[in-house]
């Protein structure tokens, strides 16, 4: 059970925290010590920056031969999305019937259970993505 | 003036028919529906529990909120089913809110009243000064025992309110309690499931809490139920609050817009707040709201709100709680067995 | 830099080799190719060897002394390491020994890799291909190695009309080839129509698209010019070994549909042995699933990006076609032992190139090519080799 890494990603795994370069503008989920752009320029110089949650399916799979934490989930859609900011994720899509799914479909973050380290464990929540509501 | 600023919500997709659940049980001829006036519950995924439900429904109330995360000062969240026996609800809500850390938190349980108790407290905070705007959640995926009456009504969801003293869109006017230790349904702690004690659950419980507590908030506050636009009571069923307000004196009309339990079940700790959004969803300025409910162990919290002028500056974007209501998928018994852990699986190495 | 070459090769068979420890195996593997190559083990200066899970599945990690002090050779203290690059380990090894033979550190070097990926179940199996993504951004939120590339494999279809048949017939044609080969784990034909009809795993990928993770260890022995002249046998020389990377995530690449890391590695390996693509003869690539093949053909530059596929099922990439790739069945027929797989292909290429490949022999094979990668292509190893004169 890692505690302490996965209670350090929260910011990230909950609000889409990642970080944006003051240097080169560049914009990073999740966050970096380094901006990939500019590196060394980037030093002392990345903010964290909230992303709103918004994005689009860019391709995605129905995943039916799952590991067994994900077995109550199985079959699962797993999509990449990219943010409307620029960064995209790996994460799965909810609420949405896979068939319907088409590359460059709307979605929108939700809170949701990712897992737990065991009965007796801690419980990871964070970011799936599902349709946008409002 | 201390009251309602903002409200969200949030129920689960899944929808279990009572029919079905009579069916695995045998209990067909018995029209279990008809007799509760519930025809089908809502049911989480395998991937919802009390803390996303909860977060989605507060999410939801800051998003259109004339007050940011920064004002929050207290947060509780009232449930019979938080995901951890030992670490609050709270806090986790408050880290997916943004919310700055210098704020008290902790969860609340009574039963099917631990929201509205979240709603005095919070009430209180704001009232006297100590926080600019408090967060009370009522949520739920309460479990009934498989085959028991109770498995027919229980259910999941979350409503949340945004308590303060600016902007207010409901204002709370009066507010009343009838706490009696009376064991009518509890759960020892490490049992997967609650007891009830059937009958008993009925008169010196639901009804006796309910309609004193609702008497005794209509001679505070000086009013008649025909002075009401909308109430709104502890519905564990579709027959209790019913009977309830028809005993009080209101009329069937009153209460439909907040009556969800025919149609999601009884979703414990959220049910009042969630009738109560419903109501809020539709009301116009000057709306008067009585709400009454009702927790097992036992006890009432009864509010008297008036709707102010500001809801109509107020966003009642969508989804509201009929849009949550009607985005149904139907699942069968073995589906709702597998998501609410009820089959023995194996165990999984961590 | 000196010349090298890959002067013994060993094997052992691939499978459910239940019977076979990891320390059996891999003392297997190195003693046939120390005897292939005709030196004593006294003659190794050192050692790389490469298991992407034994630390992981079996808790064990200071694999390179493992394997040298298993062959008996702990008393000649050389140096001996755990190369990791997922599961293109084997390859990473190969690598490694190549550049302490070609910077003329050591004479004689050894590259062996080994994988016991039936001493634990396969849950874990699954994890272990995971492990090659971004765990914290890619498996944490249900993402597997399968998922992963069938994403990849959506947008090839997309991009280029890529479809379910061709990427059938990825798999009927390594079968094809791997029913010749007498130490593959699937010695069976699969005709390309039952590929489509086996379980889904991740759609569209269904089990006959992927490779499985089975036992096995294989070892090559690596000499420079000096020592291989001294030694019996046809010549095979290491012409180049090359190696790109890329982001870890798949969802962070510039592109679904191109591996940039097996680019980068396939033109500096062809620069480097100053050939051009066309002159590829045999390829040995990674086919961790079907569409995997696809992809890495066409970074490799072996056919344009988006004719791989119709190129397969026109029978270009077997016998008599263009280049034959995957002669041993590929990692699909072959079985996917992540760690040794990468030296797996080498020994391959080598029999090739000795012309001692029997039923499986590409004719006139006189340069050939291996590709390895790890996860969805966040490193790739390009090796090509040739044959040069004299004879067994």
């Amino acid at each position: 059970m890692q505690v302490p890494r996965y209670w350090r990603e929260q910011n990230e795994r909950y609000n889409l925290v990642g970080s944006s370069c003051a240097n080169c503008g560049f914009t990073m989920f999740p966050r970096r010590t380094l901006c990939p752009k500019c590196r060394h320029h980037s030093v002392g110089k990345l903010e964290d920056c909230a992303f709103s949650g918004r994005g689009a399916v860019e391709t995605w799979t129905v995943v039916h031969q799952a590991p067994d934490s994900h077995a109550l989930e199985a079959p699962y859609v797993l999509a990449i999305v990219k943010l409307d900011e620029g960064p995209r994720v790996t994460t799965q899509i909810v609420d949405i019937d896979p068939s319907t799914i088409e590359v460059g479909m709307p979605v929108a973050a939700c809170f949701r259970k990712l897992g737990e380290s065991g009965g007796a464990g801690v419980i990871h929540y964070g970011y799936k993505f599902g349709p946008v509501r409002d | 003036m201390v009251g309602i600023v903002s409200y969200g919500a949030r129920i689960p997709r899944y929808r279990i028919t009572t029919d079905e659940i009579a069916r695995v049980w045998g209990k067909q001829e018995l029209a279990m529906g008809r007799s509760l006036n519930v025809a089908e519950k809502s049911v989480p995924g395998p991937d919802e529990d009390t803390t996303t439900l909860s977060v989605e429904a507060a999410r939801q109330a800051i998003a259109r909120s004339p007050h940011a995360a920064d004002t929050i000062g207290a947060i509780y969240v009232g449930s019979e089913s938080h995901v951890y026996a030992v670490k609050p609800t709270a806090t986790i809500v408050a880290a997916a809110l943004g919310a700055p850390p210098f704020l008290t938190a902790a969860d609340f349980e009574f039963a099917c009243k631990a929201g509205t108790a979240a709603i005095q407290a919070c009430m209180g905070m704001v009232g006297s000064g100590l926080v600019r705007t408090g967060i009370a959640i009522g949520a739920d995926t309460s479990q009934g025992a498989p085959g028991d009456a109770l498995e027919y009504s229980a259910s999941a969801g979350a409503a949340a309110f945004q308590i303060g003293t600016d902007n207010v869109i409901a204002e709370i006017g009066h507010t009343i309690s009838f706490t009696t230790d009376t064991p009518d349904f509890w759960r020892r702690e490490g049992e997967r499931y609650p007891t009830h004690a059937a009958r008993f659950t009925g008169e010196p419980a639901y009804y006796r809490h309910t309609l004193s507590c609702g008497a005794a908030l209509l001679e505070k506050a000086g009013t008649q139920p025909a002075d009401y636009d909308f109430a709104v009571f502890h519905q564990p069923n579709g027959k209790f609050p019913t009977r309830a307000a028809s005993k009080l004196g209101f009329e069937p009309k009153q209460c439909e817009t907040g009556l969800l339990a025919p149609r999601i079940g009884n979703t414990y700790s959220g049910a009042v707040l969630l009738g109560l959004c419903a109501v809020l969803d539709i009301a116009r300025p000057g709306a008067r709201i009585f709400v009454t409910g009702y927790g097992s162990g036992a006890g009432s919290d009864a509010f008297d709100i008036t709707v102010t002028e500001q809801i109509s500056t107020y966003q009642r974007s969508a989804p509201t709680v009929e849009d949550l209501i009607d985005d149904r998928v139907v699942i069968d018994y073995a589906t709702y067995a597998k998501y609410r852990g009820k089959i023995v699986t194996a165990e999984v190495a961590p | 830099m000196r010349p090298v070459y890959a002067v013994g090769i060993g094997i052992t068979k691939f499978g459910e080799l239940w019977e076979r420890s990891l320390r059996e195996l891999i003392t297997e593997a190195g003693l046939a190719a120390v005897a292939d190559a005709g030196i004593a083990g006294e003659d190794i200066e050192s050692m790389y060897v490469a298991s992407q899970s034994a630390g992981r599945l079996l808790g064990q990690e200071q694999l390179g002394v493992l394997a040298l002090d298993e062959a008996g050779l702990a008393d000649t203290h050389i140096p001996a390491t755990r190369v990791e690059a997922g599961d293109a380990s084997g390859a990473a090894a190969l690598r490694t020994a190549y550049l302490s033979v070609a910077s003329g550190a050591h004479a004689i070097s050894v590259a062996g890799g080994v994988e016991k990926m039936t001493d634990v179940l396969e849950d874990e199996v699954a994890t272990a291909f995971t492990s090659n993504s971004d765990m914290e951004w890619e498996g944490f939120f249900g993402a597997t190695l399968p998922a992963l590339f069938a994403m990849m494999a959506r947008a090839h279809g997309s991009e280029f009309g890529t479809t379910r048949e061709q990427l059938s017939a990825v798999t009927a044609k390594n079968h094809g080839h791997g029913a010749r080969n007498p130490g593959a784990a699937y010695r069976f034909p699969i005709a390309a129509a039952k590929v489509a009809q086996s379980p889904i795993v991740a759609d569209p990928l269904r089990v006959l698209d992927c490779a499985a993770a089975v036992d096995g260890a294989a070892a090559v022995v690596l000499a420079n010019d000096e020592v291989a002249a001294r030694l019996d046998g046809p010549k095979v020389r290491i012409a180049s070994t090359a190696q790109g990377s890329d982001t870890l995530a798949l969802h962070e690449r510039e592109s679904l549909t191109r591996l940039e890391s097996t680019t980068i590695a396939a033109s500096a390996a062809f620069e480097r042995a100053g050939i051009s693509a066309d002159e590829v003869q045999v390829a040995e690539v990674h086919d961790v699933f079907t569409i995997a093949e696809i992809l890495a053909l066409e970074a490799l530059t072996l056919f344009k990006p988006g004719e791989a596929a119709g190129a397969t099922e026109k029978g270009l990439t077997t016998y008599e076609g263009k280049v034959v790739v995957n002669p041993s069945g590929g990692l699909k027929a072959r079985g996917h032992a992540l760690g040794a797989t990468g030296l797996a292909q080498a020994c391959e290429i080598v029999e090739q190139l000795r012309n001692a490949a029997g039923d499986r022999q590409v004719d006139n094979a006189a340069t050939g090519l291996t590709h390895a990668m790890a996860g969805t292509g966040g490193t790739s190893i390009v090796h090509v080799f040739r044959a040069e004169g004299g004879g067994r």
